[in-house]
């Protein structure tokens, strides 16, 4: 079919996101020119006003960038400022540490799988619009997510922004008989979780392939969370990595007038952090169990380095880390003695300190540089949510051009399963592609095969920008 | 009778607030039975036009677009309730408030020409009428559970403005600063979090903002005999409720 003219497509607020975001589409004669993600969260200035703060406050403060994942900013913070000051932590509290990351994971994990994603596949607006027809897999992902942030509210005090981490471990070391119930209800729903990965292997997936190099942490002997070193899967196969130090010579972050987040390009090419990155680097690495969920899962064998490059399903890859972060969590559990101070002291020094972990949605980068006072001269947090963009805007574009050349009549538009902002791009693109694919037949005095369906947010916010940093 | 509509408003902020409504995994299902949510861009697809029942907006005011949007956001409520410290008192992006917002705009971005922002991060109180302020950074989920559970029921929600102390009596907690000399903004700190951090060992850090009958000018000595000085003092009132500790060390 044709279509004539230039017009542009607007997807005025993406729903079921993390974060506030619109999609722009340009489409000349059925040629999608041009996909553009605007971010329009308003500027909060993070890197401005931690400067000047004391060097113990920016786990507290840039927990405050992400509600949705607190943990793994004061995890990066922590990180980069024990390496300013010439600190490592010992192994039982970066145990600690991990264990509180595996409730982040859980309950972030679990929160896109149901309450954002699965709605797409099953057609429905909402994971409560699901409750009405999937009560029971509703009720288990609400299981799942109360266990990721009951082990928040033991290790952290609270769910959304702990209070219980700090510069150099805990304020509190839990007790090993405050931490028996957790690995109860930890056993009780890791069932659950293998259900998630049942279910969701169920869901029908489109072709499609991400084209972009990944970027994910990977660890010597473990699946990389709260440390480790980054590392380059690039398109061709190709396998590198730099030391965290050089992480801004590699990773640079460029402005574009149509978002407040930041863009970033990994040696010049477009790249991609989060489940699939991580799962194609450091898959080899998951533990039996959750090795066996990802082949069940049908994203075939890690330990012989399957890769999954379908964004769709990503969704797939979140439920075996799903898995792997409540097996993960029990290990710890089963092994742990309380360190014998929860924190080691961490005099300040002057100099500059690297820290990176797996935030759920990818790989979250901090850089501070302290004075001898330990006051912060230089702070730069560099978010998943940045490093993606440039990715996903690409996959939109292609998706949304797929969509339009063949007329794409799937009964409901499917996810992009994707972090953050763009977790739902996809599904809007195919949206916005099926409109011009109305209009089109309109135009020629026809009707469109089916009604147009969705789009029921207003269409807006065209140039007038409503800017700011993205969260994580 | 139709359930009342709900909607869910974000502006700057970190969605911590609205995803405690998430959070609240045991009665999420419940109370979607007995209201109509209209507006809730986190949760869902479908989009309602106003006007709305009961309104819940996480975020302050920091972008001129922002100050027309929270102005529609209250001809659109019947019932307007803030939620979070940035709503209630500005959040942590007020500390632009005692800075150069040109100098923050030329620090993070490369091109501040694109950027559109206000030199100021406000409550929504500021420009419009809220008809209750729910605090926190973030906030607590029983106590959002309160407010949605009073406004159904057409009564005042039960949520007290004391202090973080009476908490801390209430949970059995050692006070910090007696037992450890531990700087601590309990005494000063309204009430609602369940006193988490003395019951981790660590002073409160204010983030639900001062209390009802906060005297802070009495507690500032007590914080300098614990080892900080001004400067200390300073950012420690300064974090997520900067503007409204400021206030009461004026009063």
């Amino acid at each position: 079919m044709t279509h004539r003219g230039s017009r542009v497509l607007h997807v005025g607020s993406l729903s079921r996101v993390e974060g506030e975001g619109a999609l722009h589409l340009r489409v000349k004669d059925g040629t999608v020119e041009d996909a553009r993600l605007q971010i329009y969260e308003p500027p909060r200035f993070f890197e401005a006003f931690l400067r000047g703060r004391a060097y113990t406050e920016p786990p507290d403060i840039t927990a405050r960038v992400c509600g949705i994942c607190p943990v793994a900013y004061q995890m990066s913070a922590c990180q980069a400022i024990e390496d300013a000051c010439g600190i490592t932590v010992p192994p039982p509290i970066r145990n600690l540490r991990r264990l509180l990351y595996c409730g982040e994971w859980i309950e972030s994990q679990a929160l896109h799988i149901y309450l954002l994603h699965a709605p797409d596949f099953l057609g429905c607006d909402s994971a409560i619009g699901l409750a009405r027809t999937h009560r029971d897999a509703v009720e288990r992902g609400l299981r799942l997510k109360q266990t990721g942030n009951a082990l928040l509210e033991l290790l952290g005090g609270r769910a959304i922004h702990p209070v219980n981490v700090r510069v150099g471990g805990f304020h509190r070391a839990p007790t090993r008989s405050e931490l028996r119930p957790l690995a109860e209800q930890l056993r009780r729903v890791a069932d659950d979780a293998w259900e998630t990965v049942r279910w969701v292997a169920g869901f029908d997936f489109p072709d499609a392939a991400v084209d972009a190099d990944f970027l994910a942490l990977a660890a010597p002997e473990t699946y990389a969370i709260e440390s480790g070193t980054p590392t380059v899967l690039r398109i061709d196969g190709a396998r590198g990595g730099f030391i965290l130090s050089s992480f801004l010579d590699h990773v640079r972050e460029e402005q574009v007038p149509h978002s407040t987040a930041l863009h970033s390009r990994l040696d010049g090419r477009r790249h991609l952090t989060g489940s699939l990155a991580r799962f194609a680097i450091s898959g080899s690495r998951l533990s039996p169990v959750a090795l066996r969920a990802a082949r069940e899962a049908g994203l075939g064998d890690p330990a012989d380095g399957a890769v999954c490059r379908n964004p769709y399903r990503s969704i797939l890859v979140r439920a075996v880390e799903v898995v792997y972060a409540i097996d993960e969590a029990l290990r710890i559990i089963d092994a742990y003695e309380p360190p014998p101070r929860p924190y080691v002291d961490v005099p300040p020094v002057a100099g500059t300190g690297h820290g990176a972990t797996e935030a759920p949605r990818g790989l979250l980068y901090h850089r501070y540089q302290l004075d001898g006072d330990g006051i912060v001269t230089d702070a730069r947090p560099v978010p998943p949510t940045a490093q993606n963009q440039g990715a996903i805007e690409h996959d939109l574009l292609r998706i949304a051009q797929t969509a339009i050349v063949n007329d794409d009549a799937a009964p409901f538009p499917r996810p992009h399963g994707r972090p953050h902002l763009t977790s739902r791009g996809g599904h809007h693109a195919r949206q916005l592609a099926r409109r011009e694919r109305c209009h089109d037949a309109h135009r020629r005095g026809r009707r469109p095969r089916r009604p147009v369906q969705g789009h029921r947010q207003a269409h807006g916010t065209v140039e007038g920008q409503r800017p700011a940093r993205g969260g994580g | 009778m139709t359930a009342p509509t709900l909607a869910v408003f974000k502006l700057a902020s970190c969605d911590g607030c609205q995803l405690t409504l998430l959070d609240c995994e045991d009665e999420l299902l419940a109370v979607a039975g007995k209201v109509r949510i209209a507006h809730f861009l986190e949760a869902s697809s479908q989009v309602a036009p106003g006007p709305y029942d009961l309104t819940l907006v996480e975020g302050s005011v920091t972008t001129p677009s922002d100050l027309d949007r929270v102005r529609e956001i209250r001809a659109q409520s019947r019932f307007l309730v803030t939620i979070g410290a940035c709503a209630t008192a500005g959040g942590i992006q007020a500390l632009r408030d005692f800075a150069d917002v040109e100098e923050f705009t030329r620090t993070v971005y490369a091109r501040p020409d694109y950027i559109d922002t206000l030199a100021t991060s406000t409550p929504v109180s500021a420009h419009v009428d809220v008809d209750f302020e729910l605090r926190g950074c973030p906030i607590d989920k029983g106590r959002l559970l309160e407010v949605i559970t009073a406004f159904l029921a057409g009564r005042k929600p039960d949520v007290p403005n004391h202090s973080v102390c009476f908490q801390c009596k209430r949970r059995g907690t050692v006070c910090v600063t007696v037992a450890h000399g531990t700087p601590c903004l309990g005494p000063v700190t309204h009430a609602g979090c369940g006193a988490i951090c003395p019951a981790y060992g660590r002073g409160c850090y204010g983030c639900f903002g001062p209390s009802g009958s906060a005297n802070l000018p009495a507690l500032i000595p007590l914080l300098h005999r614990d080892g900080m000085d001004d400067r200390d003092v300073a950012r420690f009132l300064r974090t997520f409720n900067a503007a409204a500790f400021d206030k009461e060390v004026r009063s």
